[in-house]
């Protein structure tokens, strides 16, 4: 199977609540809280499109598009 | 279609607390569906009164917002009149087993073609954090301050001896295995029950030592095996995880059918 590249972080900062839970679960230390408490990708580079963060977000904030 | 497509995101973002397990249920849900390409047109949800009740306000189905406890009841009478529509019932711990405890065992026994999503956060978070009849020995809760005295619930026992025909539990930090049972339990023909442990880090985590929704989450990887494994042997404690009971049994619309055609047989003599 070809490698997935990223296009992007879809971040909806309206839905997020900034519980973490994508943080904690990146298997790469791609996401990060800024200071609102809001996720971000802080090194989006590193992100291998696993879309666990897709998977467990509770709010329906956060999205993988991959190119 | 996308998952997305199937939720009313005028209502978004949602009331549940941040880091809730309710909105991973919701999203398991969604995905379960989206697996088994059901028309939208053709899936009734109805909820009773909970936090975890409120997730038919966030589908686009076709939804019923019922009372305390009756989401069965009201369930049922769906089904028996319209019997080709999928039916789903997502409730609290406290809606299903306390409340509404008699509706439940009595839909178990009938084997009335429902999925009944039970997400057990083991606590009435709605109302302030009350300790629910699936709290279980030595938690402690804002009306039990030093610690409940009371037994618990086992969900997938009483289904399971109330005559459910397809029973599982499983957690949202599984929640790939999540989508996988929950797209076993609608496509069964008969009552399942789906037991989701769901983390309520508000109430319950707090009051427990499990202060973040990270923390919750990890209480769930650790403290459940799937059934059957070997670790469960060396550690007893742990909770099992899986398809308990898939058996194919009489489903109560098909016998109703059978009653008609054979009182309207026994009335044209």
């Amino acid at each position: 199977m070809a490698k997935k590249v990223l296009k992007e972080h879809i971040i909806n900062k309206d839905w997020c609540k900034g519980c973490g839970i994508c943080v904690f679960f990146c298997p790469k230390n791609v996401l990060e809280l800024d200071k609102e408490g809001k996720v971000f990708a802080s090194r989006p580079k590193d992100c291998i499109c696993c879309k666990q963060c897709e998977l467990m977000c509770p709010d329906f904030a956060i999205e993988i598009e991959v190119q | 279609m996308a998952f997305k497509d199937y939720i009313r995101e005028r209502f978004f973002p949602h009331i549940w607390c941040p880091g809730c397990g309710h909105g991973m249920v919701l999203k398991g849900m969604l995905k379960a569906v989206e697996k088994l390409g059901i028309d939208k047109n053709n899936i009734v949800m109805v909820s009773g009164i909970g936090c975890s009740a409120r997730i038919t306000g966030y589908v686009d189905f076709h939804t019923l917002h019922t009372i305390h406890g009756r989401a069965l009841a009201f369930a049922t009478g769906v089904k028996i009149s319209r019997p080709e529509l999928c039916l789903i019932v997502p409730m609290g711990d406290g809606d299903a087993l306390a409340i509404g405890g008699n509706h439940f065992i009595h839909a178990c026994r009938r084997n009335i073609d429902i999925t009944a999503v039970i997400m057990n956060n083991r606590i009435y978070g709605m109302t302030g954090g009350q300790y629910s009849p699936l709290s279980g020995i030595g938690k402690y809760a804002s009306t039990a301050p030093y610690s409940t005295i009371e037994n618990k619930f086992d969900i997938v026992k009483l289904a399971e001896t109330a005559g459910a025909s397809f029973v599982a539990r499983t957690t949202t930090y599984h929640i790939r295995e999540m989508i996988d049972i929950l797209c076993m339990a609608i496509s069964n023909k008969g009552f399942s029950v789906v037991e989701i442990f769901s983390q309520c880090p508000t109430y319950f985590g707090r009051k427990n030592e499990l202060k973040t929704p990270t923390d919750m989450l990890n209480y769930f990887k650790d403290n459940t095996t799937p059934i059957g494994s070997k670790v469960k042997e060396a550690n007893p404690e742990l909770i099992e995880r899986g398809v308990f009971i898939n058996s194919s049994m009489p489903e109560y619309c098909e016998e109703y059918d059978k009653i008609v055609a054979k009182a309207k047989k026994n009335t044209e003599v």
